[in-house]
């Protein structure tokens, strides 16, 4: 997972150890969730809401343990576009995180940020699309980008860390600085198939 | 389960009494009726009216209320609205904001759409959900005295989340309608606080 190009399956053995509070799983860490927060903090982001998802684990207890974010943890998705509009109404920048499945919670919820032109940052863990054992994720995985394009939110593919990057650097101007609505899909393969 | 009553309180005249001497409260209206009788008790760029997203007032509230810890923020919305919106107490319990209030006024009906009952006219007490979640101030209002002691309330330093339940009489009133273009409700908004269009 250093390189995030895990197509070997033993690779995702390694690394994906369910959830990230195992010794294991912090020695074995990728680098990318740091990047990006480091990218989201510079970018002024100062609140994250979030479903708890397994690809997103680092991510969030970076931002749980920043005193200069606020961290609103969801019952359900649709509730954090909601309170993105309502931050961005008092002059604070948030971000979503949520799983592909959870978009599928988002969508009358979205016409509230694209009919207002509500700066809208999405990072989308895929399920659903690559070795995915669970076949109940995948009607949702394989109408996430459809979905989303369907409301109204543009959405960039990342299927490498470099390229995660590069797309949430992007969402960050085209969302903050022209209220745009943007979902980053980041692809199944480069997370890892979930271990159980 | 809530107790059978019959409240006598005038929605319109709820909300212009909570909203009166406001001062610098932010205000959030829920889609429909709410919005309508925050209007007409007067409009101004503090106030940021829903026309849809069902269910998203309360939480757009709490948005805001993180991004102005400095300002109190009072959501009115419908017994139907936070209804659809009923986790979101969880998440704002949770979060524990010590400057939003909401304040639903529950008539038991689905107002907008033909007036069928709503949950909390067959039992479900909004107040009481609040409360579990661990709401630090819930009331159930059914007299405009409860009425001016909430709007007291509003203006004084709490520990955490408020909601206040007005219980009005179901019906249907004259419509009165802000403007509906969201752009420029938002933008209006912001500019009330001081921040630039993009």
């Amino acid at each position: 997972m250093q390189t995030g190009s895990s197509t070997r399956p033993e690779t995702d053995k390694k690394d994906r150890s369910e959830g990230a509070a195992s010794p294991a799983a912090d020695t074995a860490s990728p680098g990318w969730p740091l990047e990006l927060y480091r990218t989201l903090k510079a970018a002024g982001v100062r609140q994250v809401s979030y479903v708890p998802d397994a690809g997103h684990a680092q991510l969030i207890k970076l931002f749980e343990a920043d005193a200069e974010v606020v961290s609103n943890l969801l019952t359900t998705e649709e509730e954090g576009v909601a309170i993105a509009a309502g931050a961005w109404l008092g002059g604070l920048r948030s971000v979503l995180l949520l799983q592909s499945s959870g978009v599928g919670n988002c969508i009358n919820m979205l016409a509230l940020a694209t009919i207002s032109r509500f700066p809208l940052l999405l990072l989308v863990t895929m399920r659903g699309e690559w070795a995915e054992f669970n076949p109940w994720q995948v009607p949702m995985g394989q109408a996430t980008e459809p979905a989303l394009n369907a409301i109204g939110v543009r959405t960039f593919r990342a299927d490498t860390p470099a390229d995660l990057l590069d797309a949430v650097s992007s969402a960050i101007t085209l969302a903050f600085e022209a209220d745009q609505q943007i979902a980053v899909l980041i692809s199944q393969r480069m997370i890892g198939a979930k271990k159980w | 389960m809530a107790k059978q009553s019959h409240p006598a309180l005038d929605r319109r005249a709820a909300v212009a009494a909570l909203l009166r001497d406001r001062g610098d409260l932010l205000v959030v209206t829920g889609l429909g009726s709410p919005s309508y009788d925050v209007h007409a008790a007067g409009d101004t760029d503090a106030n940021y009216y829903l026309w849809g997203a069902m269910g998203a007032a309360a939480l757009v509230g709490l948005g805001l209320a993180q991004g102005r810890p400095d300002r109190t923020v009072l959501v009115i919305t419908g017994d139907g609205e936070q209804l659809m919106g009923l986790g979101g107490l969880a998440t704002i319990a949770v979060a524990k904001p010590k400057n939003l209030v909401i304040a639903v006024v529950d008539n038991g009906h689905f107002g907008e759409t033909g007036m069928q009952e709503s949950h909390t006219a067959r039992g479900i007490d909004l107040a009481a959900v609040a409360a579990a979640c661990g709401f630090v101030d819930t009331r159930r209002i059914e007299d405009m005295a409860g009425v001016e002691a909430a709007r007291g309330a509003l203006h004084r330093p709490a520990d955490g989340p408020r909601l206040f339940l007005l219980k009005v009489k179901a019906e249907n009133l004259p419509r009165s309608m802000p403007a509906r273009d969201a752009v420029h409700l938002k933008n209006r908004f912001r500019a009330h606080l001081g921040l630039p269009v993009n």
